[in-house]
């Protein structure tokens, strides 16, 4: 709850790299990420999100959890990391909202690559 | 009216407050037993087999449609099964669509469900056909129809009842408005046929499309009225099986309606449990379970009404479907997926989400709502439940 009142780093970045993007249709959350990479780490991290309160909490803590990792590192997170890092117990509908964040910066750095 | 009894989720979900029926019902004992009989003693394939099951489950199958037919007042050979109410208006879409020529438009409402929506959009596309909206007021009154009706108007789409935000449109003005400048209506009346008495003859529409998971059936079988007239002269939607009546190498002569529409197996099982759901809604009676619903409405208005910080999407005309959001003390949305989270911890089930109505949910400006919708075997004290859940919600986003 406090991560969702107080999400921490959101806005967008001035300088970014990597633009991350994805939604869940269901719920209607939409989360826009904006990644700076440096030789392979995440030097900053900021985003925009619409939606519930588990993507929004998720997409704060990630964004914590996540700066100054390596792409490496970050590309090993699963489901279950996501699911400790919130420590709440959810029903596969609400699972979706909370790995809306780590989807969406998957998907971006994939992109980036190729 | 205290039909709980006969549903049997609620004995074995003990204490659960079930909401969402406008998404699906509940389906009592008669309806499951009648399927469970015909997997268990004549389950077999219609139309071709020559022996005693095969025969008795056919003759289930056809008096399944005139118990359907008979339901919304029309000849049996005017219902169609398919899968679903979707596949349904995508049939009419597709069917329909093939006949126009560029240039010509077709008309649908703000208010529709993906389902009556999607379909008209995309064929309009594929088929340089002009794809326009009738925008609706604040109070979901539609504006006005005729404004966008012009000599290029050939069909207009068009759901009796919002399952969004329960709005109830004027169906039989509006094919009237229809008919008078030879517009063909298709109506999606899936939160209607299962609620109200429907008489395709005196709403004088020319397509109309149900589901008969949401009328206390099994889910897979949704069911499309057309008008003789038109079905027969228009073009199948799939082709195989059972809906030919010759096929040689050069060419394949279509079998008669409605069979003409029906490729394939159809849910054989499916239908012997409609039957089963439309003998029980005509003993309830289909004005006895509108007048309850009305009751329960009314009651969830006010009481709802009273619970500070919440937006209700009222209706002008308001069926037994209510739409709403939760706004904090802040005046921020509570979003709609964990207000249900949370009354979910407390057994109740409603839907949140843009209930497969995205147009309707941006015009509102809300990723989302929160619904709950009443059938026959809910009562006052699921919505004065549901009221108290809600200060509890709203304590945690407070």
């Amino acid at each position: 709850m406090d991560h969702y009142k107080e999400p921490r780093n959101f806005g967008k970045l001035d300088e970014y790299n990597v633009e991350c993007f994805d939604q869940n249709p269901l719920c209607g959350d939409k989360v826009k990420i904006y990644l700076k990479v440096e030789d392979g780490k995440i030097k900053d991290i900021k985003y925009e999100a619409e939606g519930c309160a588990i993507s929004i909490s998720a997409a704060s803590m990630l964004s914590e959890e996540i700066k100054g990792k390596t792409v490496d590192n970050i590309k090993s997170l699963e489901r279950d990391d996501i699911l400790d890092m919130i420590g709440l117990k959810l029903t596969p509908m609400r699972i979706k909202c909370a790995l809306l964040s780590l989807v969406a910066i998957k998907k971006g750095l994939n992109k980036n690559e190729t | 009216m205290n039909l709980k009894k006969d549903f049997p989720i609620f004995e074995n979900q003990e204490g659960l407050v079930y909401l969402d029926s406008s998404a699906t019902s509940q389906s009592p004992k008669q309806v499951i037993d009648a399927m469970s009989q015909f997997y268990n003693e004549y389950k077999s394939n219609i139309h071709r087999g020559v022996y005693n099951i095969s025969e008795y489950a056919t003759e289930k199958y056809e008096k399944s449609k005139e118990k359907c037919a008979s339901l919304i007042n029309c000849s049996p050979k005017e219902v169609i099964y398919t899968k679903n109410a979707t596949e349904a208006l995508n049939l009419v879409a597709y069917s329909l669509t093939q006949g126009l020529s560029k240039g010509d438009e077709v008309l649908v409402s703000e208010l529709e469900h993906h389902s009556n929506f999607v379909p008209w959009q995309q064929l309009c596309k594929l088929r340089g056909l002009r794809f326009l909206v009738i925008k609706v007021n604040e109070d979901f009154t539609l504006e006005n129809i005729q404004e966008k009706i012009n000599k290029n108007t050939k069909i207009i789409a068009i759901s009796h009842i919002s399952n969004a935000v329960g709005a109830v449109n004027d169906i039989r003005e509006i094919c009237k408005l229809a008919r008078d400048n030879n517009i063909i209506t298709v109506v999606d009346a899936c939160q209607s046929v299962p609620h109200r008495k429907i008489d395709v003859k005196k709403l004088n529409c020319d397509f109309l499309a149900f589901s008969a998971h949401k009328m206390l059936g099994p889910m897979g079988l949704g069911i499309l009225y057309g008008k003789e007239s038109l079905l027969e002269s228009l073009i199948p939607f799939l082709y195989g099986g059972d809906m030919v009546k010759d096929v040689k190498i050069s060419d394949t002569k279509f079998n008669d309606i409605p069979w003409k529409f029906e490729a394939g197996t159809p849910n054989v099982g499916g239908a012997i449990g409609l039957s089963a759901a439309i003998d029980y809604l005509k003993k309830v009676g289909l004005n006895n379970i509108e007048a309850h619903e009305n009751k329960l409405r009314d009651h969830a208005l006010e009481k709802l009404s009273t619970v500070n910080g919440i937006k209700i999407y009222k209706a002008k005309n308001q069926a037994g479907i209510i739409s709403f959001n939760l706004y904090n003390q802040n005046d921020k949305i509570i979003h709609p997926h964990d207000a249900a989270s949370i009354l979910n911890e407390k057994n109740i089930a409603i839907r949140s989400g843009h209930h497969c109505a995205q147009p309707l949910m941006d015009k509102l400006g809300v990723p989302a709502t929160n619904r709950i919708s009443f059938y026959i075997y809910n009562e006052k004290e699921d919505t004065n439940k549901l009221v108290e859940s809600l200060e509890g919600v709203k304590k945690i986003f407070n």
